[in-house]
């Protein structure tokens, strides 16, 4: 197996001032761009539209030619032996590309003969990978007869046939229900406590922060931060917050109480939620520094109005405030 | 549907740390032959519509102008045995090109099916080189086919067994060259061109292509005669001409293989640059 050892840890992915720019582009699509993707990760790429996700993926799995820098997968120089990078890489890819003419299982066989699987381990992996992706009960269907969730577990199946060894997933969740969402999370989850390699690109934050060891945040073909999700939002300092759910006691009202949590010591600013169980009062704290010093203070106050508090949660700014804070703009 | 619960149990053993093992030895051949396979038995799995399609026209052709014609007495007696070489060109030129320059079309621009082969483990050009052998069976078969048919509408055809390994060899020589025009076609023309475009190109290419009659004929019409010397296909129908009814005036058989081997081999070259073009940005 071919992988890079670059000082203690296995490389699958090694990108070095990666360009590239289009022809006729007025832009580079990728000013230089340069991580590396240790084996057995789930790398995040985390972007708008637009920002050069795709790019990346195209020229990782030897689909773009890259203008300048270096591209290794699983040891493999793209650029200088494409044919064995396809070999080491799978790929699924932002648009359905299934093989209309062919059945949901011959799509996953036809592959793997491609690839030069064997056979009877072609047949047997369609089959167990059919049910792994709750696929197995319409093999012989066309792909033109599915869902997009189904669509996109059945690209992400056939890409698992020849056993890559890094898989790239370019938005595998744009456009699906929350249901198949959910289901494809599961899935990339369980890829990667088998241990597959898996790179993936989203443009929406949470999914980034579920599924990814470590995330790199990308916009206008340029990397701003690359790191764990909670690296990556322990290092915005400013906006914590405190969040508190409690059930209103005999005495004293909302707005009082909310008076008084906005006279503490290291309180900002308190803004009453809506609670969505409905029955009590939910207060959102903002906190100058760090807001666990200031849960004790906030119980005496609670505990003075006779409320009982029942959640708190320590608010940290998620991923979309990281992009924000680095690019000025939302996500989408 | 019921998502499997056990998240590692399920998964195969190979899908794991990478290992590639079965597939390390494998070779960019091996993968082509897999590809063609694939095309073999989508075709296969659809061959009597496969043959209404591509005998429909010639078999109109041959009829009206070989049986009809001379029935009537518009053609002269002789002028099947002229026809019928030309036919089988055209038949072979034909379904060649549309084998490859439609698909070509809509894999590229609609389905995106052809991504599963260009990330296939072989260069590039070989996925546009099995598009064209693929696309050559095709049309080598329904040349093929012309004979049956032309003994069933005509009641005889010219033929002579001496030079059946010839005729063969030009009838794949034509079926190529009608891929590789479709491979330019299927590359270079944008998708909302390609019904102008196959409109402009077949008609002027269907009847420059000296399959209705003997390109030496032409004389007296020397800028068509100058016109149709530049259509591939006149090698095509010319060669076949003269292997079947070496009487009738003919371009030098040699001349023609030379001729077509040497378009083949430019149009090949501008097909697959054309389609490395697409294929990688
Ligand atoms: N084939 C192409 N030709 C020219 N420009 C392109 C092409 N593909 C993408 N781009 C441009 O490159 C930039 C990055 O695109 P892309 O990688 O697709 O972004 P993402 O996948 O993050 O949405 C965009 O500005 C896009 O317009
Ligand atoms: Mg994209």
């Amino acid at each position: 197996m071919p992988v890079v050892a670059s000082g203690e840890t296995t490389l699958a992915v090694e990108v070095r001032d990666l360009v590239k720019r289009y022809a006729k582009a007025p832009v580079d699509s990728l000013t230089g761009v340069s991580f590396q993707v240790k084996q057995g990760e789930v790398f995040g790429f985390l972007g708008p539209n637009g920002a050069g996700k795709s790019t990346t993926i195209g020229i990782l799995t030897t689909r773009i030619r890259p203008t300048g820098g270096r591209a290794v997968v699983a040891g493999v120089d793209v650029a200088a032996d494409p044919v064995g990078a396809r070999r080491v890489l799978g790929v699924v890819p932002q648009q359905n590309n299934l093989d209309r003419s062919l059945s949901v299982r011959q799509n996953l066989i036809y592959h793997a003969s491609y690839h030069g699987v064997p056979r009877a381990t072609r047949n047997q992996l369609a089959d167990s990978l059919l049910e792994q992706f709750g696929l197995a009960d319409r093999p012989d269907g066309r792909p033109d007869d599915f869902s997009g969730g189904q669509i996109q577990r059945m690209m992400i199946a056939r890409a698992l046939m020849h056993d890559p060894a890094v898989l790239f997933l370019d938005e595998p969740s744009t456009g699906l229900d929350p249901a198949a969402r959910l289901f494809l999370w599961e899935k990339i989850a369980e890829l990667k406590e088998a241990g597959t390699t898996v790179v993936i690109t989203t443009h929406d934050m949470d999914e980034a922060a579920t599924l990814s060891d470590r995330v790199a945040i990308i916009d206008h073909g340029t990397l701003l931060a690359l790191d764990t999700p909670q690296q990556l939002v322990q290092g915005m300092h400013s906006e914590r917050t405190l969040d508190c759910t409690m059930e209103p006691g005999p005495t004293g009202d909302a707005a009082s109480l909310g008076i008084a949590l906005g006279g503490l010591a290291g309180v900002r600013a308190v803004d009453q939620l809506d609670d969505p169980a409905g029955t009590g009062w939910r207060y959102r704290i903002d906190v100058d520094g760090e807001p666990a010093p200031l849960v004790a203070p906030v119980a005496t106050v609670v505990a003075e109005t006779g409320a009982k508090l029942t959640d708190v949660r320590l608010g940290e700014p998620n991923l979309e405030d990281v992009f924000i804070h680095l690019t000025g703009r939302a996500l989408r | 549907m019921s998502a499997p619960s056990e998240p590692a149990a399920g998964v195969p053993q190979s899908v794991g740390p990478p290992t590639v093992g079965p597939v390390a030895h494998w070779g960019p051949w091996r993968t082509g032959l897999a590809i063609l396979r694939r095309d073999l038995m989508v075709t296969g799995r659809e061959f009597p519509i496969f043959l209404a399609q591509v005998i429909l026209q010639p078999l109109f052709l041959l009829f009206v102008f070989g049986k009809v014609l001379t029935e009537l007495g518009y053609a002269q007696p002789g002028y099947q045995e002229v026809l019928f070489p030309g036919l089988v060109a055209l038949a072979a030129v034909l379904t060649g090109l549309q084998s490859t320059a439609l698909p070509l079309v809509i894999e590229f621009s609609y389905s995106n099916e052809i991504e599963d082969r260009l990330l296939a483990p072989l260069p590039v050009g070989a996925v546009a080189v099995e598009k064209v052998v693929f696309a050559a069976m095709r049309g080598f078969v329904a040349a093929a086919v012309m004979f049956p048919i032309g003994v069933w509408i005509l009641g005889s055809i010219p033929w002579q067994a001496s030079t059946a390994v010839a005729v063969a060899v030009m009838m794949v020589l034509g079926s190529l060259l009608g891929a590789a025009m479709g491979l330019i076609l299927g590359t270079y023309v944008p998708p909302n061109r390609i019904n102008v475009t196959f409109a402009l190109v077949l008609t002027p290419l269907i009847f420059t292509g000296s399959s209705q009659y003997p390109w030496p004929s032409l004389d007296h019409i020397r800028w068509f005669q100058v016109v149709s010397a530049l259509n591939p296909m006149t090698y095509v129908s010319e060669g076949l001409r003269g292997l079947m009814v070496p009487s009738v005036p003919h371009i030098a058989t040699w001349a023609c293989f030379v001729v077509a081997a040497v378009y083949l081999v430019v149009l090949m070259l501008v097909g697959m640059y054309g389609f490395n073009r697409r294929a990688l940005s």
